[in-house]
């Protein structure tokens, strides 16, 4: 069974159709990058996945958008729960204006949680889960303002993982960091991969490349191909992809 | 190159004329010009205080030994009345023997206290001329009583007025600050557009109605509502004040908030919703907190608009020059004063001058309001980058 | 399981709580607005006729109308606005094409910025001591003009300032890049874009100008005055300030009252009218421009 499961999805922004007909299906555990030139409809389409599109005025969705093979558009579901299951990481670092701590408790307060020892508890694994723990241990209590970009993005990804959801969404996550910081992000992704099912949406094909198991290949609100990276690298079926990545377009 | 600096160039003349007329109240004798205040020669007594001499003719000082005499009771003495010593005649048809008559009158009685026109020192006049402090900056800030007009020496406390105006400005505050955060935030963040879209303009037409007809308001419905829910003498009251205000800085609130709330990043709100929280845990704990200086910001200067005010509150507030005890007591504030007694005062007189201090005081206090308001602001852009 | 749909029943229970709560404030506050207006428009539609607006008043003012305020009011927002708008629209004209960013705008910007917070009974003061009594102008039209005008600038100067910001630089660079100087770019290319919000900016001082009642009191107000101003040194009746006087201390106050409606009235559809104006121009300015 898949983990994540499109089908026939077309959605509007007013009158005007931002994804057409899309079909994907997304198994457990892996990692699928998203590619495309910008306004090709990618990021819509990955936040479907947690309904951060419903924020906007005058849209329309028809289709199925599926995870854990229940229709997350469905009658019956409740959206704070469903984000819960679905983190996501922005694609400039947004830390709150709290602490560091604060930041990764977060999602754990305003999901009711109250004990606090667990909060500890769970505030720590998360953050030495993103390799942040000895950084920031000693400084949990400062304004998340005071760390690095590339610090900041990982706590957001802590953020997401401390109310462990089963899968992470990742819009750009490396746009706005040095390669330094990027390198460490995209080492984190591979090994969260262990654990989460990551849908990943980026401009660098070779970041697709390094990190994803699956890509699939977007233009003007269309899904051109869905493969295997390496194939799809290496050997795409269709011309657009073939442009697209040799950088004639895009 | 001229035009852009008028701003400038206006502030700066305004400070320069409040602050020649202002300033020079404290160069001035609380005593009307032209008037001496007399006592007989053998009194011990050679100083008094602007205070003291209010008490004395208020009869709360009565013995010489309070102010430092002997233990003889005071006789107080005014121009009016000299026809209980002499008569008619002993002052003569166009008072042409009056000085004569002081000058023996305050001779024969040792505990006199005279206050009359200078015109009617006698030549020979034997008594001492009591020297009055000058308005002192401890008398004008501390002074507990306002009465630029009382005789013989002008009480020019400016206590009550401050008082009154930041009693006024707070209960406005309390009231309007709650409503209309509450309304900014409904605007910014739940109302959907088309909501927006109808109750911005409203907000602005509020803030467009001239304080006269907000005074008028006040006056023909809440004074009277006032009144009668509390059984009150009268309905000018300090909260009568205070509801007009309070719904006159509705509009500073409501928009310097709202447009705070509303550069909130995008981001920062998504990636709390990401979380699972709920739209209203994203306010209150993220929304709220981001845009809190500039919310503090509508706040403040909600506050400088409460006391700047002037017509609304001189309409409604009942204006009494005393230290306020209850929101249901009438109090004065100080642009109240200002207009009410302007028109009233002789040009460059003590009075005059005692107003114009008034209007530093304000410009002062208004100055500071807005460059904390920058202050807060200034962090604020650089909190977050 | 449970406990996590308890939790989400809560929060779903408070936020209806919490934005129920945030609706009804915010809709008295719109109900406030409209108590407000309701209540002047419905005791003061009764007092205005054509004779309200077009005559003396009469018998201590508590009959007749109230021309010569009207009147007044009219000759001091012209006045102010002959002052105010040029200066303010070549100062912000100045500030913002002209002057870099550094500390003198900073300067000039922060002084804009007390100016606009200065009290109006402040302005008022100022008014007296250098219009009416250092340069011997008197209660005078001119000095109420000057005064409203020095209140009224910070207004204009950030509208305008706004409406230029508002042209997008490519307009200036391809004017520029014509081989135009600065000052054609700015009359030629920048003004006539912003106009419409200038305009607007324009208006709404208008509005404001002709409320300000705590200025004008020691500058220009007369109390009674049962004929129209002849030149610029006269003194004159004003719509705000009669509204404060047969309200708070005219001869007859319960007599005069339905007069003080009627002026009350008179005031509020000059700030309505000044504000529906300013809202249908920036509409329709801002579609056109839009199109263009």
């Amino acid at each position: 069974m898949y983990k994540i499961e499109s089908k026939n999805v077309d959605f509007y922004y007013g009158p005007s159709q931002a994804l057409k007909n899309i079909n994907i299906a997304i198994r457990s555990n892996t990692v699928t990058a998203l590619i495309g030139p910008s306004g090709c409809g990618k990021s819509t389409y990955l936040r479907l996945f947690n309904r951060m599109n419903d924020l906007i005025d005058d849209i329309k969705i028809s289709g199925q958008v599926m995870i854990d093979g229940e229709d997350i558009y469905g009658k019956g579901i409740n959206v704070d729960s469903l984000r819960k299951n679905v983190g996501m990481v922005f694609q400039k670092p947004n830390p709150f204006p709290k602490t560091i701590f604060e930041n990764v408790a977060y999602g754990l307060r305003v999901n009711g949680i109250k004990d606090k020892k667990f909060i500890e508890e769970r505030v720590e694994t998360s953050i030495k889960q993103v390799v942040l723990w000895d950084e920031v241990k000693d400084k949990l209590k400062k304004s998340a303002f005071e760390l690095s970009g590339g610090q900041q993005q990982r706590l957001c990804i802590a953020r997401a993982l401390a109310i462990q959801p089963s899968v992470i969404l990742m819009d750009e996550p490396t746009s706005a960091l040095d390669p330094i910081s990027t390198a460490k992000v995209e080492e984190l992704i591979y090994e969260l991969k262990a654990k989460y099912t990551i849908v990943i949406v980026t401009h660098n094909m070779q970041q697709a490349g390094r990190v994803s198991d699956r890509t699939a290949f977007f233009y003007l609100g269309e899904l051109v191909e869905y493969d295997e990276t390496k194939k799809l690298f290496t050997n795409p079926k269709q011309e657009r992809t073939q442009n697209y990545i040799t950088g004639r377009f895009g | 190159m001229l035009s852009s600096s008028i701003t400038s160039l206006t502030v700066v003349l305004i400070v320069v004329f409040l602050f020649k007329e202002g300033i020079g109240l404290f160069n001035q004798k609380p005593v009307e010009p032209g008037y001496v205040i007399a006592i007989n020669k053998n009194n011990k007594v050679k100083e008094l205080s602007s205070v003291q001499l209010k008490n004395i003719y208020d009869q709360k000082i009565t013995h010489w030994s309070e102010v430092g005499g002997t233990h003889d009771s005071i006789v107080l003495f005014q121009l009016e009345d000299i026809s209980n010593y002499y008569s008619d005649e002993q002052i003569g048809d166009n008072m042409q023997n009056l000085g004569s008559c002081m000058s023996r009158l305050v001779d024969s009685l040792p505990n006199i206290i005279a206050f009359f026109p200078d015109k009617y020192l006698d030549k020979k006049f034997q008594g001492t001329l009591l020297e009055v402090d000058k308005v002192t900056l401890h008398d004008f800030f501390a002074g507990k009583e306002w009465i630029p007009t009382a005789k013989p020496s002008a009480q020019l406390g400016v206590l009550p007025l401050i008082l009154g105006t930041l009693w006024v400005s707070l209960g406005a505050i309390l009231l309007a600050l709650p409503l209309g955060l509450a309304a900014a935030v409904y605007m910014s963040e739940i109302a959907n557009e088309r909501v927006r879209r109808i109750m911005k303009p409203l907000i602005e037409l509020l803030a467009g109605i001239p304080s006269v007809v907000y005074g008028f308001f006040g006056l023909v419905i809440i004074v009277p509502l006032i009144q009668k829910t509390f059984d009150l003498p009268v309905g000018e009251t300090g909260l009568a004040g205070s509801i007009v205000l309070g719904i006159m800085a509705l509009p500073t609130i409501i928009t310097i908030s709202e447009d705070a709330m509303r550069n909130t990043p995008r981001a920062m709100k998504e990636a709390s919703l990401a979380l699972g929280a709920s739209r209203w845990q994203t306010i209150y704990k993220v929304i709220i907190p981001y845009s809190i200086s500039g919310i503090s910001a509508g706040a403040i200067l909600g506050i400088g608009r409460a006391i700047g005010e002037t017509m609304a509150v001189l309409m409604v507030t009942g204006n009494a020059a005393v230290i306020p005890h209850s929101i249901l007591a009438p109090v004065r504030t100080i642009p109240a004063t200002i207009a009410a007694e302007l028109g009233e005062t002789s040009n460059g007189g003590l009075h005059y001058k005692a107003l114009f201090a008034l209007g530093c005081i304000l410009f002062l206090i208004t100055l500071f309001i807005n460059l904390t308001v920058e202050f807060i602001s200034n962090r604020q852009k650089h909190n977050k980058h | 399981m449970i406990n996590e749909i308890k939790i989400t029943k809560r929060k779903k229970r408070n936020q209806a709580i919490a934005f129920w709560i945030f609706r009804l404030l915010s809709y008295s506050i719109v109900a406030i607005l409209f108590i407000i207006l309701s209540f002047i428009v419905y005791k003061g539609a009764s007092v205005i006729n054509w004779g309200f607006i077009t005559k003396m008043p009469e018998e201590g003012m508590t009959k007749g109308g109230i021309y010569p305020a009207i009147i007044g009011t009219l000759c001091l927002v012209a006045g102010s606005m002959v002052f105010a708008f040029p200066v303010g629209v070549l100062a912000a004209i100045y500030m913002n094409e002209y002057v870099k960013d550094g500390i003198i705008k900073k300067i000039i910007k922060q002084m804009t910025n007390n100016l606009a917070g200065i009290p109006s009974i402040v302005f008022g003061l100022f008014g007296m001591s250098l219009f009416v009594n250092k340069l011997h102008f008197g209660d005078s039209i001119l000095a109420g003009s000057l005064t409203l005008g020095l209140l009224a600038l910070p207004v204009v100067i950030r509208t305008t300032e706004e409406a230029l910001k508002a042209v997008d630089n490519t307009f200036r660079q391809a004017s520029l890049g014509l081989g135009a100087s600065k000052w054609q770019t700015t009359s030629k290319v920048v003004l006539p874009i912003a106009f419409p919000n200038i305009i607007t900016g324009l208006i709404l001082s208008i509005g404001r100008v002709s409320g300000e009642t705590a200025p004008i009191l020691f500058t220009v107000a007369a109390y009674f005055l049962p004929k129209l101003p002849t030149s610029i040194f006269d003194q004159a009746m004003a719509l705000p300030y009669h509204l404060y006087v047969i309200s708070t201390s005219g001869t007859n106050i319960e007599e005069s009252r339905p007069i003080a409606y009627g002026t009350a009235l008179v005031l509020i559809i000059i700030v309505l009218i000044a504000n529906l104006l300013a809202n249908g121009l920036r509409k329709y300015f801002g579609k056109k421009v839009k199109m263009n």
